[in-house]
Order: C-alpha cells, then structure tokens, then sequence
C-alpha cells in the first residue's frame, strides 16, 4: 500500500519525501480539525456525578 | 539492471508488488496509529481547544451581564458589609447562568456554568449545577460536576485546592466568594454530598455550602472526589469585581 503509493509518485526521492510529508501533515489537520471531533461524541465519557443506585 | 539480465535469474518468480497480507497489515498498523492519536488528542490537543472554547464562552456571559463598557471598579478589601447575598432563580436544563472561577486553578480560569448535569447537553461543554440543589449564595448546598480528564477539564486540578483557598462563582447579581473547607472521596452512587446538609439527609441547613463533584482517581472513574466550600461574602455587580479576580474580570471587557 505505502509501497504502491511510493512507486507512483514521480520525481527524485527527496521530491517524494516532500510530497509524502505535505500528505502526512494533510491527513494529521484533517483528523484533528474533523475526524477526531466528530468520532468524539460517538466516545461515552467519565461519569462525574453522584447519582442513585 | 545487470542482474536480471542473467539468464539463471530470468526465470526467478518476482514477488508482487502488492500483496494481500501486506496492504491488511498496514492498514492495522494504520488503525492503530490513528487510534493513538485519537487518544492523544483526547487528553491533549482536544482537551486543550474545549477548555479554551469554555473560557471564551464564561467570558463572553460575563461581558453579557455588564450594562456598560466603563471601567469597572475592583472592589477594596475593608469595605462595608453587603448584606444577605442575592439569589437567583435556576433556569431551564442546560442554559448557562453563571461562571466559576477559582484563581488556583491559573489567573485566567473561567468556566461557564449550565443548569443540568446531562452528559452531552452540558458536561461536554462546562460545569453542571445539580438541579433542585441551591443556587450559588443560597442557604444550602450549590452542588456542581465537571470533568477532570477531557473535554476541557474543568476540574483537573480540583485535589490540589487547599483549605481556605477561594472560589467565585459569577452571576448576573455579581460574585459569590467560597472559602474551600475541605476534600471527601466517594462511590459513585454517593449522593448524600448533594444533601443541604452534605451527609445529613433529615438537617436543617443554615449555612451556605459550595460542593464540587468529579471522577477519582485522575483518568478512571471508580469513585468520586467531593470538594466542599463555605459561603464568605459576595460583591455585587454594580459595586465592580473583586480584586483577586479583577484582571481576569476586567480583561473581559
């Protein structure tokens, strides 16, 4: 999969490894600034409160 | 390459460039890195963004309740009695009605508070005031909940308050000052806390009691860590903020 992605970007090594960084930093905002908040309401949080048996 | 130009090499099975197993394990290895992230984002990054979207909310209700934009007056430590505090009526679930702030937890902390404790309505976006316990400056116990871990973390810090260190809670009349008297520890189900008088289901109340509840031990939620304050005095509104909360305050305007 990474192997294949590799092999299809075109340019040097150090042109891949830009691209590949750029893509990294892409997916990481996008989890953060999407995903991870909306998979964020789905997650059950600690309980806080005292309540009755 | 030279290599594969032998003729005894020629004929050497090539292994696919891709395989079945290969891609299924690094999409696990995938998944997996994700899911760390989540977790890291949850207790930090996340954590960080909801905790200063709470504080930029507070600040925003305390601006709502200044009629005007002058210079607000920090209130001298030997002033004149102000009398009985004035008490609010509590509003429907979930609409905030007021702030807590407790300088021990930074200068700059301020967290909204809501009528309800509902785990999504309003302990994912600040503090919760137990309904039917007393508003803030009544005679009785003020019960509130917050998170200690995630989603902001209003309360991260609640078992390093000590006694006699204060805690505001900012309301539409003005700021109601508590003076934290001491920690408990209880099952979850431990609902005597929220008494008027905390443990006492059948006494009468004649002081005024502040009482933080939240999860413990820090990252679990086996039991629960109960803060107690007592009522010391109020500042209202009109005559200005008081001065350990003023920069804060007025930095808020």
């Amino acid at each position: 999969m990474y192997g294949a992605l590799w092999r299809v970007l075109p340019g040097p090594w150090w042109l891949r490894v830009l691209m590949l960084l750029v893509l990294a930093a892409a997916v990481l905002t996008a989890l953060v600034l999407w995903v991870f908040p909306w998979v964020d309401q789905f997650v059950t949080p600690q309980d806080v409160t005292v309540e009755e048996p | 390459m030279s290599i594969e130009q032998e003729p005894t090499l020629r004929t050497r099975k090539r292994a696919p460039r891709v395989s079945v197993i290969g891609v299924l394990g690094e999409l696990f290895i995938t998944t997996g890195v994700i899911a760390l992230l989540f977790l890291g984002w949850q207790v930090w990054l996340g954590n960080l963004i909801e905790g200063n979207t709470q504080t930029t909310e507070a600040l925003q209700l305390s601006q709502s309740w200044r009629d005007d934009k002058a210079e607000m007056v920090t209130v001298p430590a030997g002033r004149e009695d102000p009398g009985p505090p004035v008490v609010g009526v509590a509003p429907a679930n979930a609409v905030q009605f007021a702030n807590l702030i407790v300088p021990r937890f930074g200068a700059d902390y301020v967290r909204p508070i809501a009528e309800g404790v509902g785990t999504r309505d309003v302990l994912r976006v600040g503090v919760g005031h137990y309904p039917g316990t007393a508003m803030p400056g009544d005679v009785g116990n003020a019960a509130f909940a917050a998170h200690r871990t995630g989603l902001g973390s209003p309360f991260f810090d609640i078992d390093k308050l000590v006694v006699g260190d204060s805690i505001y809670v900012e309301t539409e009349a003005g700021w109601y000052r508590y003076l934290v008297r001491g920690l408990e520890y209880v099952r979850p189900t431990g609902v005597g806390v929220l008494n008027p008088v905390p443990q006492y289901p059948d006494a009468q109340p004649t002081d005024r009691l502040l009482t933080l509840t939240s999860c413990n031990p820090i990252y679990t939620a086996d039991e629960r860590i109960i803060l107690y304050a007592v009522y010391d005095t109020w500042y209202p509104r009109a005559e200005g903020a008081p001065e350990e909360i003023a920069a804060l305050m007025t930095g808020a305007g």
